[in-house]
């Protein structure tokens, strides 16, 4: 097996999660940054629309760092579909590809559900619903929490922060409570 | 926080936030900022490649039907602790020689509030910010829609701050 060919396998959760833990380092040792994502949103509205509003009212230019880091992420993203995609569908638990089945979400092949997520189903409810309102939760969300998954699960627990911990239990009481308990109604709408 | 104005706002704002509040002393050109796209372009090739930005990931996790992102958050986490706790024990400098700084977080009821709201905007969309982006570059163009209304979220609460509970 070619490296290359190793690299297009899915990679287990020991090698990723390592592999992000070291962001945490590199990041403050390359430049004195710690690893945080969802900032990178208040600096596009500081920006580009900041309308006087206090938040947003700050030199955003000391932050572009932060806006190369997520450009990066793009550009990783095009380049993982370019040269290291996996053509074999992902395998998932069966119990969700059963429920999900009776949503009518049977297209389980892709990173993304094609039959909730595309410009096409942008058009229906509950497309409507989980990227319009889902994607208004997630800014609105980690912005008054003050961080995600990296800038608090990641990079604040790695610096024993406690309100990280407090944030983290609370992303992961709104993702189960959300998973489990309202998203089959947006799912049969 | 109804007394900021634009002169204070800065570092009061700032250290309210996950980031910002450290940045290099030592002035480098612009182009040193491109060391800040090769992590993210390594950073995004890891998210695609451990399938962490799949929304069945995500659904499997908030079911825990499958022990992938637990295992992934977990290691990451540990990973990070060890090296924090390094770069404290030895004072391990950056590169241009600065102390780093690792500024602590103070509590505000915005982290239990916020939090569960982006729990519910993470179980719908299957993605945190990250991974936005790296679906987005992966193919998934429809994801733009996504990331736009996360945007706006993020402008709202701007907006919206002096009137919520903290």
């Amino acid at each position: 097996m070619t490296v290359i060919e190793l690299i297009k396998q899915p990679w287990p959760w020991y090698v990723a999660g390592p592999l992000i833990g070291l962001m945490v380092p590199a990041l403050l040792i390359f430049g004195n940054k710690t690893f945080g994502i969802s900032s990178s949103l208040r600096h596009v509205c500081a920006a580009c629309v900041p309308a006087k509003i206090p938040f947003f009212s700050y030199d955003w230019k000391k932050e572009i760092w932060n806006l190369f880091f997520v450009f990066g992420i793009f550009l990783g993203g095009i380049l993982a579909a370019m040269f290291f995609k996996n053509e074999a569908a992902i395998l998932l638990n069966a119990d969700l590809v059963i429920e999900l089945s009776t949503y009518g979400v049977n297209d389980t092949s892709g990173l993304i559900p094609a039959d909730l997520f595309s410009w096409s189903s942008l058009g229906t409810l509950r497309g409507f619903v989980l990227m319009v309102l889902g994607g208004f939760l997630v800014g609105f969300g980690t912005r008054y929490a003050g961080g995600c998954t990296s800038g608090h699960a990641i990079m604040g627990l790695s610096n024993l922060q406690l309100p990280s911990l407090i944030a983290t239990i609370s992303f992961m009481a709104g993702g189960f409570i959300m998973a489990n308990l309202i998203l089959p109604y947006i799912l049969s709408l | 926080m109804s007394t900021v104005n634009n002169n204070n706002t800065d570092f009061e704002v700032r250290s309210l936030d996950a980031m910002c509040v450290n940045e290099e002393e030592v002035k480098t050109p612009g182009w040193h900022n491109l060391k800040y796209l090769a992590f993210g372009v390594l950073f995004g090739i890891i998210l695609i490649k451990s399938e962490v930005v799949s929304w069945f990931r995500i659904q499997e996790m908030f079911r825990l039907q499958s022990f992938h992102m637990f295992g992934v958050i977990g290691s990451a986490v540990v990973v990070g602790a060890i090296s924090v706790f390094l770069i404290k024990k030895f004072k391990i400098k950056t590169i241009n020689g600065e102390t780093i700084l690792l500024p602590n977080k103070t509590f505000n009821k915005g982290q239990i509030y916020g939090g569960l709201i982006f729990g519910f905007g993470w179980a719908m969309t299957g993605a945190c910010p990250g991974p936005l982006f790296a679906q987005l570059g992966y193919g998934a163009a429809a994801v733009s829609v996504t990331i736009l209304m996360a945007t706006v979220g993020t402008w709202v609460y701007g907006k919206l701050r002096e009137k919520l509970p903290h």
